[in-house]
């Protein structure tokens, strides 16, 4: 498969944004979200990839780079591409950084179940890192910062309480082909940038393989259902292959689940977040 | 206002502490203090500026009596020179009223409950609050004034009920989330409020008043753009930014006679036959038979 076209063919003009009323938006977001509770710092995982990257490049904006620290948590199979690269983004940044190698506890755990899939072996991977993320958050006073993308959520392409769990989320509502231009606007690195995206969970696994679609192509399809509220049969007279819009709306509804908090059994009159309704900023 | 017909307005595009109103009075007497110091007559603030926006379940215990002392504590802020700003208010029969209040000279004059309660989107205000009912003028020491509270400008109704009521002023109050993003220097919501808020000043050649908040709450974002707008639709200040500001400006309130001299749009405006066109259509809707 060819590298994304992240940066070399037109963006879909309804998805082309204005970086820096963007980059000033989320800025504001980080440093009033993070400070009114009464933290200054934050820990991301940082992968090597385009999300964490800009996640990293705008936190350090917001908070300075004494305030960030990167976490970079590789598994023996990870490509050592994803940590030299996540290195370069700690390196032009000038934030701190924690190397930890995840193999012993992974492994340590696997050994009792030799016949997990790669499946398995990936969401623990991701439960692992966030487990040290929100460790190393209590041990440094720090916030976990998000780093999930808006086509990401919607398409449930990510590991619930693994890379999904963060305090906040400052590119959330940031459509993949959106961070793309972000990341390109504030000086990611364009090798970051364009690189093929990857969760990197097992070796040569690549989104839009497993996805079985281009990022550009879902996108467009998603600004579509969720921005304009397209029905299935305007969809398909947008021109947009019937199989292609069933397997993405199987997608965003059979992920539901994951974009919301475990279902609570109903018994009193004032049941969370059902009608105990407060917001997270409560008194902020 | 001076002698001379001039009057100094500030607005406070503020970022209020969501829920907690004992925080935001005393800001809100830093801002007043503020206001005062550059000689301003007339200060206004956001909606719900005492109290923040997103409330949700909290709209109770952040509600405020007409009849209490902290509202003769919001009446006092208004010493020194005229304060509009945005509570929750308690009627005694225990309804929720999103409202935009009045002060002077430590009086309460007015109070505007907002009318409409969008409920749709990112917005549940009909779960919490209850509707309005009337948009009323009322006297200032600079002339006619009359207040909208943020969605209520979305509805052209509103602002030309005042219209007819010969308001020389409208106030609106707003707590407006930032949204929509293109390829502009500037978010939709933005933009939609620019274009309102100057037609309305023009089409009704009346002064317009916008303050907006700024901040964040539960990640949504406040875009600011406060504006004062002349009866001739051009705008005479405005904080574009989303960070807190005291937008100032000085307004000439001959103004409005002479555009209305100019361009006698009020004049000649048809009531009658707006009210009897508008019985006309609500018959014809209400007798259909299903």
């Amino acid at each position: 498969m060819s590298a994304p076209a992240s940066l070399t063919e037109p963006v879909f003009p309804p998805l082309a944004i204005h970086p820096e009323l963007v980059r000033g938006i989320l800025v504001g977001f980080i440093q009033n979200e993070v400070r009114k509770v009464g933290f200054d710092r934050v820990v991301l995982n940082l992968s090597g990839g385009v999300d964490s990257s800009l996640v990293a490049f705008l936190a350090t904006e917001a908070l300075g780079k004494d305030n960030v620290m990167a976490l970079i948590l590789p598994y023996k199979d990870s490509d050592p591409k994803s940590r030299s690269d996540a290195l370069e983004v700690v390196a032009q940044l000038g934030i701190r950084h924690l190397e930890i190698d995840i193999t012993p506890q992974l492994d340590a755990y696997f050994a009792r179940f030799p016949e997990a899939d790669q499946v398995r072996r990936g969401n623990k991977m991701a439960r692992e890192r966030m487990t040290i993320a929100y460790d190393q958050s209590v041990a440094w006073r720090a916030l976990v910062i998000g780093t999930s993308n808006k086509t990401e959520l919607l398409l449930g392409y990510g590991t619930i309480y693994g890379d999904m769990a963060s305090a906040i989320n400052p590119i959330g509502d940031l459509y993949k082909t959106q961070v793309w231009q972000l990341a390109d606007a504030l000086g990611v690195p364009t090798a970051i940038v364009q690189k093929a995206p990857s969760a990197d969970l097992w070796t040569g696994q690549s989104d839009e393989t497993e996805l079985g679609f281009q990022y550009r192509m879902i996108d467009q399809l998603l600004y579509y259902l969720v921005e304009r509220r397209y029905t299935e049969e305007e969809l398909k007279r947008q021109g947009f292959d019937e199989a292609f819009i069933t397997e993405i709306m199987r997608r965003v509804r059979e992920n539901q689940y994951k974009r919301r908090l475990p279902v609570i059994a109903k018994l009193t009159s004032r049941t969370i977040d059902r009608d105990f309704r407060y917001p997270r900023d409560w008194g902020r | 206002m001076s002698q001379d017909g001039r009057l100094s307005v500030a607005l406070a595009q503020m970022d209020p502490v969501l829920g907690d109103r004992g925080r935001n009075l005393e800001r809100h007497r830093q801002w007043v203090k503020q206001a005062a110091e550059t000689g301003a007559s007339l200060l206004v603030f956001p909606e719900l500026s005492l109290t923040g926006y997103f409330l949700k379940d909290l709209v109770p215990e952040s509600a405020i009596q007409l009849d209490s002392k902290e509202m003769r504590d919001l009446a006092a802020l208004s010493t020194e020179l005229d304060v509009v700003l945005g509570a929750v208010i308690e009627s005694p029969d225990h309804r929720y009223f999103n409202a935009s209040l009045y002060f002077s000279r430590d009086e309460l004059v007015h109070v505007h409950r907002k009318v409409y309660l969008p409920t749709y989107g990112m917005f549940d205000e009909q779960r919490y609050f209850a509707p309005g009912d009337r948009f009323r003028s009322f006297a200032t020491p600079f002339g006619r004034a009359g207040m909208l509270v943020c969605e209520d400008i979305w509805h052209l109704s509103s602002a030309y009920i005042l219209s007819l009521e010969g308001v020389d002023m409208i106030i609106c109050p707003s707590s407006s989330p930032g949204r929509g993003i293109t390829t502009d220097e500037r978010l939709g919501t933005a933009e939609s409020y620019a274009l309102v808020c100057r037609t309305y000043a023009q089409f009704l050649t009346t002064f317009f008043l916008y303050c907006n908040r700024v901040g964040f709450e539960d990640g949504a974002n406040f875009w600011g753009g406060s504006m004062v707008i002349g009866p001739n639709g051009d705008i005479i200040a405005q904080h574009q930014d989303a960070d807190e500001a005291l937008v100032l400006a000085t307004l000439d309130l001959a103004d409005v006679r002479r555009e209305r001299l100019a361009n006698p749009l009020l004049r000649d405006e048809r009531i009658e036959l707006t009210i009897n066109e508008l019985r006309r259509v609500w018959h014809e809707r209400t007798r259909k038979p299903y």
